[in-house]
Order: C-alpha cells, then sequence, then structure tokens
C-alpha cells in the first residue's frame, strides 16, 4: 500500500484532540498520518487557523486530508484554513460532517486500507446519515 | 473451523466462536475490518444469531454488530483470495485479535 489519505484533528481543546489522535494511534495504528490541534495559542479553549493550516500540512498527503472537527468554529476555521492553502492543495482537503473521535478512528481505518479521499469520508460521515 | 462449500470456486465460509471479553467491540471492529481490506474478495459476516450478512470492511457496520462474547461470527467471501481471506480473518478471530505489525 502506497499513499493513504491524512487525518487532521481540530477540537476546541487540545486535550480532545491530542486524546482523540492517541485512539486512532492506538486503535488503527501508525501507518496513516495524523495531525491534530485545539487550543487557542495562549493555552485556552478555540481554534486556530494558522494551527489547522500546520495540521494539514504536517498531514499532508498526495491522496488528499481527511479533517475531523468537533463544533461550530473549529469547522468554520478549518474550513478558512483549507481556502489559505497552497492552490493546488485545496481541493485535496475535506472537512468531513462527522463526530469527532468516532469519524477520526473509522476515517483512519478506512484511510489504512488505501481508499481514496471520497471513501474515506463516506464513511467517516456513515454516521451521520439519517 | 473452516469449512470449503464452493460449488465453482465460488463461495468460502467459515465460522468462529468470539472469545474476546467485551465482544465485538471498537477495537476488534477496526481489526477486523483493515484485515478484511487486505482482501480483493467481496467479504461478509454475521453473528449467529443474526439474520443480516454485513459488509466485513466497513468498520461503522461491523461495529454496529456489537457481538457479544462467545458468539458465532460466520464469514462468507468470494472472488480470487477468498480462501485466504477466510482463513485469515476466522484466525484472527480465533486469536481474539492480537496486536500485529505495531
Amino acid at each position: 500500500m502506497n499513499d493513504m489519505v491524512g487525518i487532521v484533528i481540530v477540537s476546541h481543546s487540545k486535550d480532545i484532540a491530542k486524546g482523540t489522535a492517541d485512539m486512532v494511534r492506538q486503535m488503527v495504528g501508525s501507518e496513516v498520518k495524523l495531525a491534530f490541534c485545539g487550543g487557542d495559542p495562549d493555552g485556552g479553549l478555540g481554534t486556530n487557523v494558522s494551527l489547522i493550516i500546520d495540521a494539514i500540512n504536517n498531514a499532508w498527503s498526495p491522496k488528499g486530508v481527511a479533517v475531523l472537527v468537533d463544533l461550530g468554529g473549529a469547522e468554520t476555521n478549518s474550513e478558512m484554513a483549507v481556502e489559505m492553502l497552497q492552490p493546488e492543495r485545496r481541493n485535496l482537503v475535506i472537512v468531513c460532517n462527522a463526530p469527532i473521535v468516532e469519524g477520526a478512528v473509522m476515517a483512519a481505518t478506512e484511510a489504512a486500507g488505501g481508499s481514496s479521499l471520497d471513501q474515506v469520508r463516506a464513511v467517516a460521515e456513515e454516521l451521520s446519515a439519517s | 473451523m473452516l469449512e470449503t462449500s464452493k460449488p465453482n470456486g465460488q463461495i468460502i465460509s467459515g465460522s468462529v466462536q468470539l472469545v474476546h471479553a467485551v465482544g465485538m467491540h471498537a477495537r476488534p471492529a477496526v481489526k477486523l475490518t483493515k484485515l478484511a481490506k487486505k482482501f480483493q474478495a467481496h467479504i461478509s459476516i454475521r453473528a449467529s444469531d443474526a439474520a443480516e450478512w454485513i459488509n466485513a470492511k466497513s468498520v461503522a457496520k461491523v461495529m454496529a454488530l456489537r457481538a457479544a462474547r462467545d458468539s458465532i461470527i460466520e464469514i462468507k467471501a468470494s472472488g480470487e483470495d477468498a480462501e485466504a481471506a477466510v482463513a485469515a480473518l476466522v484466525d484472527l478471530v480465533a486469536t481474539d485479535f492480537p496486536d500485529i505489525g505495531r
């Protein structure tokens, strides 16, 4: 298996982001590229566009990156981060409409099998359907 | 137990008892799905008391299976590497989902 879709976790809380990443690492393994960010630069709760951009670039894969977010601002800031990426990367990043922990584990499981970005998204979003 | 019932070399099936302490929960489900994805074959599983077969490569569906400890997991596969797939999955469940390749 060569390239796998990368996974980014964006939470308002650094602890949640890290804990979710730990679950992915333990349950799925270390073959998938994974990055996370959470909290504002002052150590409070929040999300930060430049930290999200860094996370996406750190998890970068030619197959793209799936971003899992928690509440409101995490989603809007992630979308803003995607807009600010290098143009050739923008179309290869998807912010998934899925619960952050479950979505991250399932997306990573799917990514580990070598699936495309669209397939990874579909699996993560299976939980939100209906 | 691996039983090969293949009239035209088509469908391979096997069954195995789930010995995992908490049944088919998140971690075993991820392992089973990841292993299933390594094969080209179409692979379905079900807990023996269930009517419906589910796609063994769908992590959401495998997790939702919620098979209890000691239930029998049935596995069937079709395709080129079906036999290897069923053997590998039976082995995974029978050996209680060991950590490999970390």
